[in-house]
């Protein structure tokens, strides 16, 4: 008779043995967009001063009262220091080793394809980004940011039709000056946080989109971002202004080439919502996560936050993180407009030697506002990913309701889930409610797999999927095949 | 700093006295202790671990202290009618911080051979080889104020020992009284030693006595061995002007089992920070706690679960009623350290708030470094159930006896936790006239007589 | 006893009846049939006072008295009962506790003292024996983990403790089997008086074989578009609905 400790069923065993060398093999999966591209690039020196800032406004030719407001958030930024309540373990970060200003070299901003620099249109095919009007025919628009510097947006007359900017921000610092300095820093201030005290001294540039009033954006809009240059930060800006009745679905892209060096990344994004209108904003986040020693990386801090300004207002953030080293980032919602309503939806992956904190906040201000919180962790390898999130309802915000859930799966034991929600509930008539649970895979689904003929490997990257299904399926058709795939990269990287 | 100079004045000019009127196992930690807290000072809303509760103003009033401990006269049996009366129960009273010792023979029940039960301060002095290993070991003043300040202050209070194998029938319990014609401060300290297999259930209850704020600290230990059971149940009736800031250790070895059961039924201002050490596998603990406030009360639990060996088991659910301006705030971290693995741990909070004015904050963490676990938690605030009112209703059953009905059904998910019957019944009963505006003071006060 | 004119009501503003007149005497079964939406369970709901309905026009008497001035509870302890549709579940509250503390307020109500304990479970036991409803189920939580079967039975004891004047049973006959239906029919009619009234609302016939109705009336899109005998109810099972919707115009 043997007692059950010792009793051990061997197919398990060998589906623990063979998740085991899964879970190694895919710490060794490598990067698949980690390549430089060879192009001219005017970098200014390292550091960062008041003449630095001079220098950059200088170069964007920009207007007085913007050069103000990035001395201000530059005053305002000396006196912060770093924020440490994340979980995660930040390096040291020398502020003055670091180029505030890269832009791929031109003469003039290109007009037409023609014009802009072939290496670089070869960058986005290799990163599959239909660049080029003829391949955006699966009907999006994109403005590809490359380095710090928005080269190209397709398909811009098609949107003037209806009324619809969809520009660089420089370009929209000259073409919309009234726009951009009534909503920028409206819902993210200077003074907010130390990240966004730095990006708004020095940012450089980004998107800008204004719906107008009662328009639907008649094709998703998409970002490109991409770091390329050496020892540099990218500090973009998006602002997206929804006016009234009107609907967009904004989707956002990263990646990174692969150095041994950490490259900073600290953007923010504001997005303003008016009454009865609705913004999807969907990211699909692979900046370079290191490798498998943890050596380089992209330390991603950034900044969103939305406004639902007006009544009715819907704003809907869906995420799908897997790379940088360091993520610290909680796109968050201000539910200001009665009856307005917000959606999370993440999918946070964590391998190697990746630290990961994100979450969300969900201020509900107005009256009968709702919010929904689906947050979905994947760790393995050596890597630690937290959830962390703030439900809070206001003394007025009468009615609301809030339905958080953040579920962890741990892939191997040498990695970390966390969750840190906080609730502060000052009304009496809401009804906020969370749950989250932490778990390994499941070795019975493996095993009946494995029965089916399926590997352990596959297996995995099915249940994972499956797992994450609810939040990858809240992404635009053409995003979530993309969203498929690098989940298979970051998990699978033994496959294929 | 002037919270803080008050206290590093005292204790600089009585060092000796409190030192004179103790036992040496207590005294040898206080230099420490005095150094941690004038590095520490008081936490305020600042430090994450008391953001909800300003430790610094509670604590700058003038308060008097027993340094001297003076009889103050007291003859508990007399003024004292306790809300869990007639439990059959080993009794003992604690009277601010210091151990009531004049307890007649009858009430003291027989106990098994080696058991102690009894002063603090007396038994360290007759006995510190056993007091020494384990007094000011698991409550460390580096990195807790008010740890730090109990221990420099602490000069008795309770000590529970249960030798290996030894088994304690009947409950054992224990009553703070605090009892003062001035505003006044007690710091109680609580060291309890369960042996391999040992078995026992304790009540302590605190109740005020006078009509003048108190702020009372107590630093409980509690070290429970391998195989042993512990019951812990905490009562808090006290006044409105009262403070309690009680922390908690507990260190459960292998297969041990742990019952704690927190209940704030009439305070002041409370913050229970406790923490629980799974140090040994298959060791299982449940704990429960509950508030009920009204008026400007405010209760704040601050739960730390450390599942630091394989196959331990941990349930916490923790429930708050909170009416008028009350406030409340629950923060409980399960933390399930590397290896640990088989750990099942759930955490649950829930909360109605019955007024605009009333506020809730809740913090369920998890982390977790272990992948072969299953954990959870779930918090929420809301109202009671509009559609079982209604349904209710068409019964017959008045609005307000309704809701008293699903608030107690809401409540005594914990209350079905205690396992000592005589004490649930009471409850049952302390928590109804609660609910029903009967129990407004603590009902044992003089001054409420 | 029972008296509706003209009643007309809406939830969130969509108006659902329109113009209901439907009068009730003592001793008599009165059965509303229709079809789905049209109406039924909004008017059972406006009779206990659901408040998620709001009355906009007409009235309802019921002994003289003016109905719609009664909270919940008042028209309960007035003798009106309401067999859900849908029970719902109220953990952590005992059925003792929840029958014990209803039947008391209805003797308050009546000027009579509580009941003590020993007499209040001697009567949940005779009570239970109408409708063969299980020990176990009275100390549970009320209809917490019971089945469709066990909902409606509950529904039908709580009748039976509460000694209703008027009972409205909604669709009690819906998730049930043969024999389930039997028991709660039968406990039905075993608590029928010549004082106490029933409106049974229901979508078949197959209920009003075991409890036989005195006047059918047809429910549709918010108005009794047809009163009569049980002839009715027949007829409706055999040809369906509708023909009533072609008479009616559509």
């Amino acid at each position: 008779m043997q007692s059950p400790n010792q009793y051990k069923n061997p197919s398990t065993n060998k589906g623990l043995e063979s998740s085991n060398d899964f879970v190694r093999k895919i710490a060794e999966g490598k990067y698949k967009y980690g390549f430089t591209t060879n192009i001219h690039t005017d970098i200014i020196k390292q550091g960062l001063s008041e003449a630095t800032i001079r220098l950059i406004s200088e170069k964007k030719q920009e207007p007085d009262w913007l050069l103000e407001f990035r001395l201000k958030a530059y005053r305002h930024w000396l006196t912060m220091d770093m924020p440490t309540w994340a979980h995660l373990n930040i390096p040291n970060i020398d502020y003055q080793a670091i180029s505030y200003y890269a832009a791929p070299q031109k003469k003039k901003a290109p007009s037409s394809l023609e014009e802009v620099d072939p290496e670089l249109i070869k960058t986005f095919n290799k990163l599959g980004i239909p660049l080029e009007e003829q391949m955006s025919l699966s009907g999006m628009a994109v403005d590809a940011v490359m380095d710090s510097i928005s080269v190209k947006t397709t398909y811009k007359e098609h949107l003037i039709e209806k009324g619809i900017i969809f520009c660089s921000f420089n370009e929209a610092v000259q073409e919309h000056p009234d726009l951009v300095k009534k909503y920028l820093g409206s819902v993210v201030s200077y003074r907010d946080n130390f990240f966004a005290a730095l990006n708004s001294a020095v940012f450089s540039d980004g998107s800008f989109v204004y719906i107008p009033k009662g328009v639907r954006c008649p094709m998703e809009l998409s970002t490109y971002f991409r770091i390329n240059a050496q020892g540099t930060g990218q500090f973009e800006r998006t602002l997206i202004v929804a006016d009234d009745e009107s609907y967009v679905s904004y989707l956002e892209g990263c990646t990174a080439p692969m150095r041994d060096e950490n490259q900073l990344h600290a953007a923010i994004v504001e997005i303003i919502v008016h009454d009865y209108a609705e913004v999807k904003y969907s990211t699909v986040q692979n900046w370079y996560p290191g490798d498998i020693e943890g050596k380089g990386g992209v330390y991603n801090f950034v900044t969103k936050r939305g406004n639902c300004l007006g009544k009715s207002s819907k704003l809907s953030w869906t995420q799908v993180e897997t790379g940088s080293a360091i993520t610290w980032k909680y796109p968050s919602c201000i539910l200001t407009g009665d009856d307005a309503s917000a959606e999370f939806y993440s999918v946070a992956v964590t391998n190697n030697h990746q630290q990961a904190d994100t979450g969300t906040k969900m201020i509900h201000l107005g009256r009968n506002t709702k919010s929904t919180i689906i947050s979905k962790g994947i760790s393995a390898g050596h890597s630690q990913n937290a959830y962390r999130g703030l439900v809070r309802v206001a003394p007025n915000a009468e009615g609301a309701r809030n339905y958080s859930q953040c579920d962890s799966l741990l892939l191997g034991s040498q990695c970390g889930a966390h969750t840190f929600p906080y609730m502060d509930i000052h009304n009496e008539t809401a009804i906020v409610e969370h749950e989250a649970t932490t778990s390994k895979i499941n070795e019975d689904q493996i095993f009946y797999c494995n029965q089916r003929g399926i590997s352990t490997e596959d297996a995995i990257g099915l249940i994972v999927n499956g797992y994450a299904k609810e939040v990858l399926n809240k992404l635009p058709m053409e995003f979530a095949v993309e969203a498929q795939k690098l989940l298979s990269i970051s998990l699978e990287g033994s496959i294929g | 700093m002037k919270a803080e100079k008050q206290y590093i004045d005292i204790f600089t000019l009585y060092e000796d006295t409190i030192c004179r009127l103790s036992a040496e196992p207590l005294n040898t930690p206080r230099a420490k202790a005095f150094a941690d807290f004038k590095h520490l000072g008081f936490p305020t809303r600042k430090d994450e671990k008391y953001k909800y509760t300003d430790i610094r103003s509670l604590f700058e009033p003038d308060y008097g202290l027993n340094l001297n401990r003076l009889d103050i006269p007291v003859n508990p049996y007399e003024v004292f009618k306790c809300d869990v009366p007639n439990m059959s129960t080993a009794l003992h009273f604690i009277v601010n911080d210091v151990f009531y010792n004049k307890v007649p023979a009858a009430s003291s029940m027989h106990l098994p051979q080696g058991v102690i039960v009894g002063s603090l301060k007396e038994t360290a002095k007759e006995n510190p080889q056993i007091v020494k290993p384990f007094y000011a070991k698991l409550a460390n003043t580096a990195n807790d104020a008010i740890t730090a300040i109990n221990t420099m202050f602490a000069q008795d209070g309770l000590f529970i020992y249960v030798p290996d194998n030894t088994i304690i029938e009947k409950p054992i319990q224990i009553i703070n009284i605090l009892r003062s014609d001035v505003n006044f401060m007690a710091n109680r300290r609580i060291l309890i030693i369960m042996g391999e297999n040992a078995r026992a259930q304790l009540l302590l209850c605190d109740h005020a006595m006078d009509n003048v704020n108190f702020l009372a600290t107590q630093v409980s230990e509690i070290y429970v061995g391998r195989g042993a059971t512990l019951h812990l149940y905490e009562l808090e009736e006290t006044h409105t002007s009262s403070v309690r800031l009680a922390n908690c250790h507990v260190w459960q070895e292998e297969n041990s089992n742990v019952l704690l059961n927190g209940i704030t039924l009439h305070n002041g201002t409370t913050r229970n920070t406790t923490q629980v050490t799974l140090n040994g596998p298959h060791a299982e603990l449940g704990f429960y706690g509950m508030a009920i406030a009204d008026k400007n009360q405010h209760v704040d639990n601050n739960t730390f679960v450390d599942h630091a060996a394989s196959d331990c088991t941990s349930n916490e659910l923790f429930k708050y009623v909170l009416d008028e301006h009350a406030t409340g705030a629950f923060a409980g971290l399960a933390l399930v350290r590397p290896g640990a693995q088989h750990t099942h741990s759930q955490q649950t909070n829930r909360n109605l708030c019955a007024t605009r004015e009333a506020r809730m904050w809740t913090q369920p963490q998890l982390e977790i470094y272990a992948d072969d676990v299953k954990c959870s938690h779930g918090a929420t605030v809301g109202q009671l159930d509009e559609n079982a009112l209604f349904y209710m209703r068409t019964r017959g059953i008045s609005e307000r006896e309704a809701r008293l009905l699903l608030m107690f059904a809401f409540v005594n998910e914990v209350i079905d936790h205690i396992r000592m019957d005589a004490l649930k019944d009471r409850l049952h009963l302390l928590v109804e006239k609660r609910f029903r505006g009967e129990l407004n003071k603590c009902q044992g006060c003089a001054i409420c007589k | 006893m029972l008296e509706i004119k003209d009643l007309h009501a809406n939830i969130n503003g969509k108006e659902i009846l329109k113009g209901i007149n439907l009068t009730i005497r003592p001793g008599e079964v009165h059965a509303i049939m229709g079809p789905n939406g049209s109406g039924k369970s909004t008017l059972s709901a406006v009779l206990v006072g659901n408040p998620a309905y709001k009355v906009t026009h007409g009235s309802i008497t019921f002994y003289g008295k003016d109905l719609l001035q009664l909270s919940p509870e008042d028209r309960s302890h007035e003798g009106i009962f309401l067999s859900f549709q849908y029970p719902v579940e109220i953990p952590g509250v005992s059925m003792v506790n929840f029958m014990r503390t209803a039947v008391n307020e209805h003797r308050k109500y009546k000027g009579q003292p509580p009941l003590s304990a020993s007499e209040f479970l001697k009567l949940m036991r005779e009570k239970r024996a109408i409708v063969e409803l299980d020990n176990k189920l009275a100390n549970r939580f009320v209809n917490e983990g019971f089945s469709g079967g066990e909902k409606k039975r509950n529904e039908i004891f709580q009748m039976a403790m509460l000694e209703p004047r008027l009972s409205i049973l909604d669709e009690t006959d819906s998730g049930l089997d043969i024999d389930a239906l039997r028991i709660v029919a039968e406990g039905v009619n075993k608590l029928k008086t010549p004082e106490t009234s029933t409106i049974v609302i229901t979508h078949y016939q197959r209920l009003l074989d075991y409890i036989k109705p005195d006047i059918v009336h047809v429910l549709y899109k918010g108005q009794i578009v047809r009163t009569a005998g049980p002839e009715l109810a027949l007829e409706l099972e055999r040809k369906g609905y509708d023909w009533i919707k072609e008479e009616v115009g559509e």
